[in-house]
């Protein structure tokens, strides 16, 4: 039983500019947990997480593959985020390079097949369509859940930039959940990208069904 | 933060901006150093991954010149301690990176760059 990160040094006004770590990351911490060999036998150089928010999933990933073992890459569009991720890195003694960025956008051309482990705990939620893009550019809170159109919209965004980035043997890491339509997903990812994908855990927390959905290259 | 390694990585990434567009150039950086633990083991598979003109230039901006001109092809203990101080030790904590195509300015604040970009210059 890997600890989950020490988050002590988060305080309630961070949150209110910050997604808290709640049961849609605790699913994707599990998923790491459950992976652990592989993610070790990866032999990874680097790891990108797309907003990283309080800096708790991309923390643990380092408990499970060791501090020094990898370059801790960390994009938020917030950058109340991007310090909290720093903070949080630093409160459990790992180095998390934060880049206030959208996705992975200036990270692309020189990390082309290049990342080993990739993880996205997206803006999920199902909202209108407007409501997605308006919560990115406030760069605040919102842009941790609001989703537009099937909670897809920032997702969708970041699938092409996916493709570009994942090593040969790499594997990417997304959570979604039942409203998402994720057959649609893992069918498109296969189409449009050759990513073969399979859910790797699933559980109900409240009204929603989560899953996390692993991606890796056919071969 | 802005460690050199990150700094090897990120460009350029405004609308129409794609040639020249790395390595981003530092002004009016402050610069602190923090011991981080040795990993050669990393530093080895990391190295194909460096540009390495742009690694020797960006140490060379920051007052930093142990790396030699080409990566040598013997990577001892020497080097390799050499070059994991300039990849994880110096940290760019303020200043500037100038894109040397286009003169877009992203600033580093806290250690971290601020690469967002406005609406207009999304490519």
């Amino acid at each position: 039983m890997i600890p989950t990160p020490d988050l002590t040094h988060l305080r309630p006004e961070d949150y209110e500019h910050v997604y808290e770590p709640a049961e849609d990351t605790f699913i994707l911490l599990d998923a790491l947990e459950q992976d652990a060999e592989q993610l070790t036998s990866l032999k990874p150089s680097i790891s990108l997480e797309i907003g990283s928010g309080s800096g708790c999933v991309s923390t643990f990933l380092a408990s499970i593959t060791g501090s020094s073992a990898l370059l801790y890459l960390c994009t938020d569009i917030n950058s109340h985020a991007c310090k909290c991720s720093a903070a949080t890195g630093r409160q459990n003694k790992v180095s998390l390079e934060l880049v206030n960025a959208s996705l992975a956008h200036p990270l692309l051309a020189r990390l082309h097949k290049s990342v080993d482990i990739i993880l996205f705990n997206p803006p999920y939620v199902p909202t209108v369509r407007d409501e997605a893009s308006g919560a990115q550019n406030d760069r605040d809170i919102g842009g941790s859940w609001a989703g537009g159109q099937d909670g897809m919209q920032i997702t969708d965004r970041f699938f092409s930039q996916v493709a570009d980035l994942l090593s040969p043997r790499g594997r990417f890491y997304l959570v979604a959940v039942a409203q998402n339509n994720i057959p649609d997903i893992q069918r498109r990812m296969r189409e449009n990208y050759a990513l073969e994908s399979k859910i790797v855990l699933q559980r109900r927390a409240g009204r929603e069904h989560l899953s996390v959905i692993l991606f890796t290259r056919s071969h | 933060m802005v460690r050199l390694i990150t700094h090897n990585l990120l460009a350029c990434h405004v609308k129409g901006c794609t040639s020249n567009n790395f390595p981003l150039e530092f002004k009016d950086v402050q610069v602190v150093l923090r011991e981080s633990e040795f990993n050669p083991d990393f530093l080895r598979g990391f190295i194909p991954k460096l540009e390495w003109p742009a690694l020797v230039g960006a140490a060379r901006e920051l007052g930093d010149t142990s790396l030699p001109d080409q990566l040598p092809e013997m990577l001892d203990d020497d080097f390799l301690k050499a070059l994991h101080h300039v990849l994880l030790e110096i940290h760019v904590e303020e200043g500037i990176m100038i894109c040397p195509n286009c003169k877009h300015n992203y600033p580093v604040s806290n250690g971290i760059p601020n690469m967002l970009l406005a609406e207009h210059e999304i490519g």
